[in-house]
């Protein structure tokens, strides 16, 4: 079965599960005086997700194999690209979501940015050390002194 | 007319009103480049600073400015590194990107300023003739006709996918209607498909999904293939890349005419704004141009950058019509703007232009000055604006991760936001490697919330599903909107049946 075939088929079973949802047990909980309007907050995913169904079913009828354009990337051939360095550096933003709270916004934007350049291979990571500090106090200062939106710069404990 | 326009200009060219354009586009324009902070957002930020001015033209002067500049800023990230931080300029990045990709951000950059600034212009000049008439014609427009106009909206981006693909795009449109369903619905206050998460009780926020659906799948795709990044204007030499020469500038006049104009009418009919012109733009442009054109639309075609810049440009001219003439603000940014006015001790309404003539006429030469100021200060900066792409990819990549993920912080101050993003950007990744359109879900998304509340308020006036029958207007839409989606699938097939040599019967 090709990738878009299988994603089709999650999709249905999204749909599926979306529309039990909509169907069964939203409607639950629905207070009286509610039930006589004539739109329920179910009735737009009811129609979604019979459409939906109708849409997955109609790509896992119609598609078929499409011939990759010179400049995307092939999955089949996933293992021609650096595949290692994308998985590190979403790692990198996940570990950036869990720090930016308890480590400070400074701390952890320089980290993430030194880091960042070094899974990509690069080994001047003393300059890039100093231009991830430039770039991480200067936009913590437009964001938060200029345009007044609260970002915790430092660490948990200062 | 003539009076109110010479005290209009008047007022305008004042130095203290001339510095605040020019100040209004400078700000508008730097912070809008940063992806996830829209105009609406800047204005907002603005709005202290505005109300300290006092005066009510030079404050809505100031406004003004931050708005076009912020919506020129929008389209820079855009087409520089598919980081569309605003909703209308969803659509800029379609061909904007490709082209900076072949090495033309320059002349990309460059047709978007002309582009916008022609849209900006035509569209101050059609408010200023028509905006009182058009005022009563917005008011014909009801919940069950927006229903049906975003309908159209939503099968005519569908349809843009292309031979084959309807089938695709239909199916990301839903998923983006039902991402839209998530979280607490305007209507009923009761939160949907949440599954317990208090996060996402507010539901998913669009500058997580646009960043999740373009930047982040796009700087994936660069770290996996290296020779991606070879691209962009490296180099001091490629400076004349910017200039269009006279077969692209013919090629691109009749769009941006056309979508100038088209963009306006879209702009003045409340709730629908720069976003559904700008889409209703490409789409439009798209489906009439000719075989050859219409191949190159998604590659980096011009006309595919200039219609959408355009028409978003004079939409938002064009949202200044109701919310002058009758108060009513047509998109959130006019709302903000709405109650920027009302502190100020200034209400719109059909008596502004009456009451305080020099507000309501200095507003509209301050856009037209606001266009010019944008084209003069942008022009000599796109040289160095386009030289982002030739920082190097070790720093290129983490600097557009690192933007991505404070766009979805800041209008957040979240984290768990930044793990949906990482999560809904590795899903859109290897959506797109299967693909799959991914601008239909971002659509559907956009205008999910807005079509569910037009569809409940004409059911609930007209007490069921009648008013589809019963108002030939929303009727007509309808059918369009079917027939748009069924025409290019039946074409296709037809195309390969031909292709195959089996006659088809008519």
């Amino acid at each position: 079965m090709t990738l878009d075939r299988w994603i089709a088929s999650i999709f249905l079973v999204m749909c599926i599960l979306y529309g039990y949802t909509a169907f069964v047990t939203m409607d639950v909980g629905l207070p009286p005086f509610m039930q006589r309007n004539p739109v329920w907050p179910s009735t737009f995913p009811k129609i979604l997700s019979v459409l939906g169904i109708g849409c997955a079913l109609w790509v896992l009828v119609s598609s078929k194999e499409t011939p990759i354009k010179e400049d995307d990337i092939d999955h089949r051939r996933l293992g021609d690209y650096r595949v290692g360095q994308a998985f590190l550096l979403i790692a990198a933003m996940v570990a950036y979501a869990f720090a930016l709270y308890p480590v400070g916004f400074l701390a952890s934007t320089i980290i993430f940015l030194t880091a960042g350049a070094a899974i990509l291979g690069e080994r001047k990571l003393h300059i890039t050390f100093v231009i991830a500090a430039v770039a991480a106090f200067s936009i913590w200062y437009l964001v938060q002194e200029v345009l007044g939106i609260f970002l915790r710069p430092w660490p948990w404990f200062m | 007319m003539l009076e109110g326009i010479l005290l209009g200009l008047a007022t305008a060219f004042s130095i203290k009103n001339l510095l605040m354009v020019i100040g209004g586009c400078l700000i508008g324009t730097f912070i809008g480049m940063l992806p996830g902070l829209g105009p609406m957002s800047i204005i907002a930020i603005m709005i202290p600073i505005a109300i300290t001015i006092g005066d009510p033209s030079a404050a809505l002067i100031l406004l003004a400015g931050v708005y076009y500049g912020a919506i020129f800023g929008g389209s820079t990230s855009s087409i520089l590194i598919n980081a569309p931080g605003v909703a209308s300029t969803v659509a800029t990045s379609f061909d904007g990107y490709p082209l900076a990709r072949q090495g033309k951000a320059g002349k990309a950059l460059t047709v978007a300023a002309i582009s916008s600034f022609c849209g900006g212009t035509i569209g101050a000049v059609l408010l200023m003739i028509f905006a009182p008439m058009l005022a009563s014609v917005a008011l014909l427009f009801h919940s069950a006709e927006y229903f049906a106009l975003m309908v159209v909206g939503l099968s005519a981006i569908a349809a843009f996918a292309g031979t084959g693909q309807v089938s695709k795009a239909m199916m990301m449109t839903v998923l983006g209607l039902m991402l839209a369903t998530v979280g607490e619905a305007a209507l009923f206050n009761a939160p949907r498909f949440t599954g317990g998460v208090m996060d996402l009780q507010s539901g998913f926020s669009f500058v997580t999904l646009a960043m999740a659906m373009f930047a982040l799948p796009e700087a994936i795709f660069l770290v996996l293939d290296p020779k991606r990044s070879n691209t962009g204007d490296g180099g001091s030499g490629k400076i004349t890349n910017l200039r269009i020469n006279r077969a692209e500038a013919r090629q691109i006049a009749p769009v941006i005419g056309r979508q100038s104009i088209q963009g306006f009418l879209i702009g003045v009919l409340p709730g629908a704004g720069a976003t559904i012109a700008s889409f209703l733009g490409y789409a439009v442009e798209r489906n009439i141009a000719s075989e050859e054109d219409k191949k190159m639309f998604g590659k980096g075609s011009l006309k595919g950058l200039a219609a959408p810049e355009s028409a978003n440009n004079a939409a938002c001219t064009g949202s200044f019509v109701p919310l002058l003439t009758l108060g009513i603000p047509g998109s959130g940014t006019t709302a903000i703007l709405l109650g920027a006015l009302i502190a100020l001790n200034v209400t719109p309404g059909p008596r502004l232009m009456i009451d305080e003539p020099q507000v309501f006429w200095a507003v509209i030469i301050s856009m037209y000055l606001g266009n010019l100021v944008l084209l003069v200060l942008n022009l000599p900066l796109i040289p160095y604006i386009a030289k982002i792409l030739s920082v190097p990819r070790n720093y290129l990549i983490p600097f557009i991760l690192f933007f991505t993920l404070m766009g979805a912080y800041i209008g957040q101050n979240n984290a768990t936001e930044l793990l949906i993003l990482v999560g809904l950007g590795v899903l859109a990744t290897v959506m797109r490697m299967a693909d799959f359109p991914l601008p239909p879900l971002l659509i559907g998304f956009i205008l999910g919330a807005m079509l569910e509340d037009n569809f409940a308020r004409s059911m609930q006036l007209y007490d069921g599903p009648s008013f589809i029958l019963e108002r030939p207007m929303t009727a007509g839409l309808l059918v369009l909107a079917a027939v748009l989606v069924f025409l290019p699938a039946y074409r296709s097939r037809r195309a390969r049946l031909k292709a195959q040599g089996v006659a088809d019967g008519d």
